[in-house]
C-alpha cells in the first residue's frame, strides 16, 4: 500500500529547495537573463549559510540562542549568494558578456566554492566524517509548530514543516502576485520581453536587470540553504546537493514561467525526485534511477507541448539570453 | 547644481573593430592578470610564496613525462567535445547537450563491450563499438534538434535536460551491469581479456586518443571555412531568414549539424570508454561538456584557437589540481581558479567589443578614449 | 519667431558610430506652438539626432537647452521629465502586453489599469482616436499601433513631441486625421517636430522647415517662404532634376502569370486575397499599395518563400511553356532553370548577411555550384570586384564586413549580385528605400538596363511620384486585393492614391 502520508510530506520537503531556486531562476529570466549560474549560486548559498553557523557554533558550544542561529546562517546565505548574483549582472548586464557562457562559469566557480570550502571546514572539525554536522543550528531551523503532531493527518500534511519551507511558498506567491499585478512586476516583464521599448519608456533596463537578478540568486541561495540546514538536518556533504540546480532551472520551464504554479509543480518534482523510495521496486535498485529520470522527462514534454502549442502568453521572455545595449544599431 | 545637469562620468560606445593583435593582446592580458588574482588568492589561503604557486601549476602540467601524456589526453578529450559542440554554436544553436551526447557515447560503448563480449570476436566489438556510440551521440542531440527545427523548441533548456535523462540512463545501466554484484559500480569492464579496449600505439596509452582529436580538428576546421555545409552554417547562423531567401533548408541544416555535433561528442566518448577508461560511471565525462562551450566561445568558434584554449584550462585545471596536492587543498580549489580565470576572460571581451569614454568635469567638448 | 526663447535648443551637437559621423556639429532650434519638419534624406542623420533628445544616444559632443536651461538627457527617462516624447518609426511596444499596460509602461505610482484605462478613454475622446485598452498588441494593426504610441505620448502630457516617418504605413485618411490630430496639438502651443522626407508632408504640414544633409545642418526657413525645389536642392546639395527615363517596352511578352493568388500569414489573416496579373518581359510592373497590403507576400509567393493557399503562379519561357511555381522553393526554382532574381525590402536582414564580407555575400546565390563538397571562393571574389568597380561601390576592400558599408553601397552590392546571374524575372521591394538621390538614380538606371534587357520586372515601391515616372504599368493593392491596373503613362497620383484606400478607386458619392 502507497504511504501518501510519509510520502507527501517529504516530497513537500524535497521539493522546497526547487521551489526557492526556480523562483528566483523566474524572476531573473523574467528580466531576460538566462542565468545558468543557479546551480553554482544555490552552491554558494548553501555553503555561505553553513560557514556562518559553523563558527557561530564552535563560538558557542554550550547551545544556541534560536533567533542569531537562524539569523546568522541566512544573513550569510543571502550575502554569499548576493554577490554571486551581482558577478553574473557586472558580467553580463554591464560588460554585456554572453548569458550561457558566463552562467556556466558561475557554476563551475560556485560549485568548486561549495566544495572547497565545505572541504576546509570538515578539516578544521576534525570529524572523522566527510561531512560537517551543524545539528544545533539545523534544530532551530526544522522547529515546527509545537502541536503539529498532535493534529494528526491535517498537522503532518502542512503544519509539518521547517519555517523556510512557509517562507518560500510565501516568496513564490508574493513574486507572482508581483510580477502579474504590481508596476515593478509589469516594467520588469517589459524589460525581458523587449528592453528596447522599456528603454524608451523610461524604465531603467539596467538597473531592473540587476535587481531581479540579484534578488533571484539570493532566493535561489536559500534554496541551498534550506537544503542543508531542513532537508539534509544541517548535514553538509560535498556535492550531496547535486543536480538540483538544474532540476530548479528544468521547474521553471514546467511551470511556464509562473511562480505561484510552481508552488504545486515543486512539490511534484519533489515526488517524482523521491517516488522510487515508495514505489514497490523490490529490490532492483536500477529501476530507481530511472525514476529520477521522470522531472526532466516531463519537463522536456512540457517544453515541446509549448513549443507545439505556440501560444504567446507561454513562451520564455522574447529577450531571454541576449544582452542589451541601447546604442545598438 | 542638481544631479539632473551633470553629464554621466563616462560612458559606452561600441567599437568599430579592433585588430586581432590587440584583441588577442586585450585576452592575454585578461589571462595574466587572472593568474595575478590567483596567485595572491592561493597564497592567502596557503601561506606560501606566490611564485611558487606559479611552479606548481607549471609542475602540475610539465612535471614529468606522465603528467605531459595526461594533460595532452585531457586536453585532447576536452578539444575534442569543444569541436563537436561548435558547429551548432557557429549556427547559433546552443547545444549545452555536449555531456549528455558524450555520455551517451560512453554508455553505447560500454554496452557493446558488455553485452556483446560472450558473442563476437574483438574486431567486431570495436566496430559494434565506433557505429553505435557516434549512434547514439547523434540521436541524443537529434531529439532536440527535430523539435528545434519542427517547433522552434527552445534548443538551450532541452539540451540542458537531455543531459540529465543521459545521467539517470547510465545510473541506471550502471546497477544493471554492476560487478562486482550489489557495488553500483561497473568497475573496469573485461579486465582481463581486453575485449573492446582499443589498442594502444607502441607504449604510449593516450597517443591514439590525441591522433584521432588531432583528425577532427583538422576536419572540423577545413568543414566550417571551406565546405558548402560550413558555409550554409555560417549563414543560418547570421540569419535565418538570408538562408531561406538564397533556398537552404534551414531545417535539414540544423538537424543535421546537430547530427554531427552529437556524433562527435559520441566519439568522445566512445574514446573515453574504448581507449582511456575501460568503465562507465555517470559522471565519466566530468563536465566536458559544459567547459567546451567556453572553450569553444573562447575560441570565437575557430577550431585551431580552441587548441589554445582548452590547452589554457586544461593547463590551469591540472595546476591547480597539483597546488591542492602540494598545499594540502581539497581538489575542487581547481574550480575556484578555474572560474575566476574564466570570469576575466568573459569580462575582456567587453573591452574587444565596446570603449569606454571618459568626460571630465568642466570639459565637456574634450573626452578621452580607452 | 526671433523674439521667443526655443522649447529646445541644441547646440553643436555631434554623434559618431564607430567610424560613421551620424551628425556633425548640428544646431537647432524648436520652438512652441510650431511645427517643425525636420526634412532630409535618408542616412542623413535626422533620426539619430531626435534620438539624442529622446535619450536614446548619447551625443559625443555638444550641448542641449529645454527652454532656455542646460539639460543633459542621458535616458529616455530623462526625456520624459523634461516633457520631451518621441514615436518613433519602429514602434516601442511590448508584443505581448495589452494597450494600456504599454501606455503605462515606465511611468510611477501604484499600477492602477482602471484608471489609466479610463483617461485613456478620455484621450481617445478629445482627438478621435480608437484604442482598446485591454487589446493584445500582437492583435493589432500597424495603424492601431501608432495610435497607441501616440496615446502613450499624449498620456505623459508630453508638450515636445517627436514622429519619426509617421506616415510612412499610414493611409491617405489616417494620415490626414493625424495631421488634424499634429494641428490641434500646435495650437494647444505644443511643439510638434516631425521627421519625413515627403515633401507634399512639409507643404501640408509643417510652419518651418529645417533641413540636414550628410549630418550636417543646412539651414531653416519658414515653410512658407521656400518650395518643393529648394529643399531639394537643400537637401541634396546641388540642384537635381526629378526626372527619371522611361523607355517604351521592346516586345512585351507574358513571363509571370499569376492567378487567383490567396495567401493567409501564420496567424490566418488573408493577406493576399484572389490576385491575378500578368507581368511582361521587358517591362516593368509597378505594385502600388500601402505598406503591408499584401506587397511582401506577393513578392515572397513568386519568389517561393511564402507558403500559398490557392491560386497559380506560371513562369511562361521564351518558347512558350508554362512551369508552375508554386510549391517550390528557391532552390527548385532555381534548379528548374527558371532564373528569378530577388532584390528584399530588408536587405541585410535577408538578401545579404551583414557580418560576411562582399565576396561571401556574393556566394549567397552561387555557393552550390559545382560537384565540390567544397565551396568555389574564386568566382564570387571576382563578381565582387566587377560589382564595386561597375557599380562604383564605395568600400574600402572586397573583404570588408557589408554592415559596415552605407545603405546606398550596401543595396548596389545586393542589386548587384541579383542581377549578375542574368535573370528573367526581377523582383525588387522598395529598392531605393534610405538611399540617397544619387544611389537611388544609378538603382533606376540598372533597373531599366535590366528592363531593356527583356527581363520581367516587378518593382514595389512606396513612392508614388517614383512609380508613376518609372512604371510601365501600375499594379494597385488595397487590402491584399487587386484593386486595379493602370498604365503608368498618364495615371494621376490622386487616382492611384484612392484606388489605395479603396477597392477601384471610386468614391461611394
Amino acid at each position: 500500500m502507497f504511504d501518501f502520508l510519509t510520502f507527501l510530506p517529504r516530497a513537500v520537503v524535497q521539493g522546497i529547495p526547487l521551489l526557492l531556486g526556480s523562483t528566483g531562476e523566474t524572476l531573473t529570466e523574467k528580466s531576460g537573463n538566462l542565468n545558468l549560474g543557479i546551480p553554482g549560486i544555490m552552491y554558494v548559498g548553501a555553503i555561505s549559510g553553513v560557514i556562518g553557523s559553523f563558527f557561530y557554533e564552535r563560538a558557542n558550544p554550550d547551545g544556541l540562542a534560536a533567533l542569531p542561529a537562524v539569523l546568522i546562517p541566512i544573513g550569510c546565505c543571502l550575502l554569499g549568494s548576493l554577490l554571486m548574483g551581482l558577478l553574473y549582472c557586472f558580467l553580463t548586464v554591464s560588460l554585456r558578456a554572453n548569458q550561457n557562457v558566463t552562467g556556466l562559469a558561475i557554476t563551475t566557480f560556485g560549485v568548486g566554492f561549495g566544495n572547497f570550502f565545505g572541504g576546509s571546514l570538515m578539516k578544521l572539525s576534525g570529524s572523522e566524517l566527510p561531512s560537517i554536522i551543524l545539528t544545533a543550528t539545523s534544530n532551530c531551523f526544522r522547529r515546527s509548530l509545537p502541536f503539529a503532531d498532535k493534529l494528526g493527518a491535517v498537522g503532518k500534511l502542512f503544519l509539518s514543516y521547517g519555517f523556510l519551507a512557509y517562507i518560500a511558498v510565501v516568496i513564490a506567491l508574493v513574486c507572482a502576485y508581483v510580477l502579474k499585478r504590481t508596476r515593478t512586476g509589469l516594467q520588469l516583464r517589459a524589460v525581458g520581453e523587449s528592453p528596447n521599448t522599456a528603454d524608451a519608456a523610461g524604465i531603467n533596463v539596467g538597473r531592473y536587470k540587476y535587481v531581479a537578478t540579484c534578488a533571484g540568486s539570493m532566493i535561489a541561495g536559500l534554496g541551498g540553504l534550506y537544503y542543508v540546514m531542513d532537508y539534509a538536518s544541517g548535514m553538509w556533504s560535498n556535492n550531496a546537493f547535486g543536480d538540483r540546480g538544474w532540476l530548479a532551472i528544468a521547474l521553471v520551464i514546467f511551470t511556464v514561467w509562473r511562480p505561484n504554479i510552481g508552488v504545486l509543480a515543486s512539490f511534484l518534482f519533489g515526488g517524482l525526485y523521491i517516488l522510487h523510495m515508495y514505489i514497490p521496486s523490490g529490490m532492483n535498485l536500477a529501476v530507481k534511477e530511472l525514476y529520477k529520470m521522470a522531472p526532466y522527462v516531463i519537463t522536456i514534454v512540457v517544453l515541446v507541448l509549448t513549443s507545439i502549442r505556440n501560444k504567446r502568453e507561454n513562451q520564455p521572455p522574447a529577450s531571454l539570453g541576449l544582452p542589451y545595449f541601447r546604442e545598438e544599431r | 547644481m542638481n544631479k539632473k545637469n551633470q553629464a554621466p562620468l563616462f560612458y559606452v560606445s561600441k567599437r568599430g573593430s579592433i585588430g586581432w593583435v590587440r584583441a588577442w593582446a586585450v585576452r592575454g592580458g585578461a589571462v595574466l592578470l587572472a593568474l595575478l588574482v590567483n596567485g595572491v588568492i592561493t597564497s592567502l589561503v596557503t601561506g606560501e610564496n606566490p611564485l611558487q604557486v606559479y611552479a606548481a601549476i607549471f609542475d602540475g602540467s610539465f612535471g614529468s613525462s606522465r603528467k605531459v601524456w595526461v594533460l595532452l589526453q585531457n586536453l585532447s578529450m576536452l578539444l575534442c567535445v569543444s569541436l563537436a559542440v561548435t558547429p551548432a554554436f557557429k549556427m547559433r544553436c546552443w547545444n549545452l547537450g555536449g555531456e549528455g551526447q558524450a555520455l551517451i557515447g560512453c554508455l553505447a560503448a560500454a554496452a557493446c563491450m558488455i553485452c556483446l563480449r560472450d558473442a563476437f570476436p574483438n574486431w567486431a566489438i570495436i566496430l559494434c563499438m565506433i557505429v553505435s556510440s557516434i549512434l547514439a551521440g547523434a540521436v541524443w542531440a537529434g531529439i532536440p534538434a527535430f523539435f528545434k527545427a519542427r517547433f522552434n523548441t527552445n534548443e538551450t533548456l532541452f539540451t540542458l535536460m537531455m543531459n540529465y535523462v543521459a545521467t539517470q540512463l547510465v545510473s541506471y545501466y550502471c546497477v544493471v551491469w554492476e560487478s562486482p554484484k550489489g557495488s553500483g559500480q561497473i568497475g573496469i569492464i573485461n579486465p582481463n581479456t581486453h575485449l573492446g579496449w582499443f589498442p594502444q600505439i607502441g607504449p604510449y596509452k593516450y597517443l591514439l586518443n590525441i591522433l584521432v582529436v588531432a583528425v577532427v580538428c583538422v576536419f572540423m576546421y577545413v568543414y566550417l571555412n571551406y565546405s558548402k555545409h560550413g558555409y550554409e552554417i555560417s549563414v543560418v547562423g547570421e540569419s535565418e531568414r538570408t538562408a531561406r531567401y538564397v533556398g537552404i533548408k534551414v531545417d535539414r541544416v540544423i538537424i543535421r549539424t546537430m547530427l554531427l555535433s552529437g556524433a562527435l561528442c559520441g566519439l568522445a566518448g566512445l574514446l573515453l570508454v574504448g581507449s582511456t577508461n575501460h568503465t562507465l560511471t555517470p559522471t565519466l565525462v566530468e563536465g566536458r561538456g559544459f567547459t567546451a562551450v567556453m572553450v569553444s566561445w573562447l575560441a570565437k568558434f575557430n577550431p585551431v584557437w580552441m587548441i589554445l584554449t582548452s590547452f589554457l584550462l586544461v593547463f590551469l585545471g591540472r595546476g591547480a589540481g597539483e597546488i591542492a596536492t602540494n598545499f594540502g587543498l581539497n581538489s575542487s580549489f581547481g574550480d575556484i581558479l578555474t572560474g575566476i580565470i574564466l570570469f576575466f576572460i568573459i569580462g575582456s571581451e567587453f573591452f574587444i567589443n565596446y570603449q569606454i569614454h571618459f568626460r571630465r568635469s568642466g570639459d565637456k567638448e574634450d573626452n578621452a578614449h580607452v | 519667431m526671433d523674439n521667443k526663447i526655443p522649447a529646445v535648443t541644441m547646440r553643436n551637437i555631434t554623434k559618431r558610430f564607430g567610424p560613421v559621423v551620424a551628425n556633425d556639429k548640428v544646431w537647432l532650434n524648436i520652438y512652441r506652438g510650431e511645427i517643425l519638419a525636420l526634412l532630409g534624406e535618408n542616412g542623413s542623420g535626422k533620426t539619430t539626432l531626435m534620438n539624442m533628445l529622446s535619450g536614446i544616444y548619447f551625443p559625443d559632443e555638444g550641448e542641449i537647452q529645454i527652454d532656455g536651461k542646460d539639460v543633459v538627457i542621458r535616458s529616455p527617462k530623462d526625456a520624459f521629465d523634461l516633457g520631451i516624447g518621441m514615436i518613433h518609426q519602429h514602434f516601442k511596444l511590448v508584443d505581448v502586453l495589452t494597450a494600456a499596460e504599454n501606455i503605462v509602461l515606465g511611468l510611477p505610482g501604484k499600477l492602477d489599469l482602471k484608471a489609466a484605462a479610463e483617461k485613456i478613454r478620455a484621450i481617445c475622446e478629445a482627438y478621435g482616436f480608437e484604442v482598446d485598452p485591454a487589446q493584445k498588441i500582437y492583435d493589432m494593426s500597424v495603424s492601431q499601433k501608432q495610435t497607441v504610441e501616440i496615446v502613450k505620448v499624449l498620456y505623459r502630457g508630453a508638450d515636445i513631441l517627436i514622429l519619426d516617418e509617421p506616415t510612412a504605413v499610414l493611409t491617405p485618411q489616417e494620415t490626414d486625421k493625424l495631421f488634424a490630430v499634429l494641428r490641434n496639438m500646435r495650437n494647444d502651443g505644443k511643439a510638434v517636430v516631425i521627421i519625413t522626407h515627403k515633401m507634399h508632408e512639409v507643404e501640408e504640414l509643417s510652419d518651418r522647415v529645417a533641413v540636414l544633409r550628410h549630418g550636417q545642418f543646412i539651414g531653416d526657413m519658414p515653410t512658407a517662404q521656400t518650395n518643393a525645389q529648394e529643399m531639394t536642392n537643400m537637401m541634396v546639395g546641388h540642384p537635381v532634376v526629378l526626372n527619371i527615363d522611361r523607355p517604351e517596352p521592346v516586345d512585351p511578352k507574358p513571363r509571370i502569370e499569376v492567378k487567383g493568388l490567396t495567401v493567409r500569414n501564420i496567424d490566418g489573416i488573408v493577406k493576399l486575397d484572389d490576385v491575378s496579373f500578368t507581368a511582361n518581359s521587358g517591362e516593368i510592373l509597378g505594385i502600388a499599395g500601402i505598406s503591408g497590403c499584401g506587397q511582401k507576400e506577393l513578392l515572397e509567393a513568386i519568389a517561393g518563400l511564402q507558403p500559398v493557399e490557392a491560386g497559380s503562379i506560371s513562369y511562361v519561357g521564351d518558347d512558350g511553356t508554362r512551369e508552375e511555381l508554386i510549391g517550390k522553393d528557391p532552390l527548385s526554382i532555381q534548379q528548374m532553370g527558371v532564373s528569378l532574381s530577388f532584390v528584399p525590402e530588408d536587405r541585410l536582414g535577408m538578401g545579404l548577411v551583414g557580418n560576411m564580407d562582399l565576396a561571401d555575400n556574393m556566394m549567397l546565390r552561387s555557393f552550390r555550384s559545382g560537384r565540390s563538397m567544397f565551396t568555389d571562393r574564386k568566382t564570387p571574389h571576382s563578381l565582387a570586384e566587377t560589382v564595386v568597380r561597375d557599380l562604383e561601390v564605395s568600400t574600402p576592400s572586397v573583404s570588408t564586413p557589408v554592415r559596415r558599408l552605407s545603405g546606398g553601397n550596401v543595396q548596389k552590392v545586393l542589386v548587384g549580385r541579383e542581377i549578375a546571374s542574368a535573370p528573367t524575372v526581377l523582383l525588387t521591394a522598395y529598392a531605393v528605400r534610405g538611399l540617397d538621390i544619387n544611389s537611388s538614380y544609378t538603382i533606376y538606371d540598372l533597373i531599366n538596363q535590366q528592363k531593356a534587357k527583356g527581363v520581367a520586372v516587378i518593382y514595389v515601391g512606396e513612392d508614388l511620384d517614383v512609380l508613376l515616372e518609372l512604371a510601365d504599368r501600375i499594379l494597385v493593392l488595397c487590402g491584399g486585393k487587386v484593386s486595379g491596373i493602370v498604365p503608368g503613362r498618364g495615371a494621376k497620383k490622386r487616382d492611384v492614391g484612392l484606388m489605395m484606400t479603396k477597392m477601384g478607386g471610386k468614391t461611394d458619392e
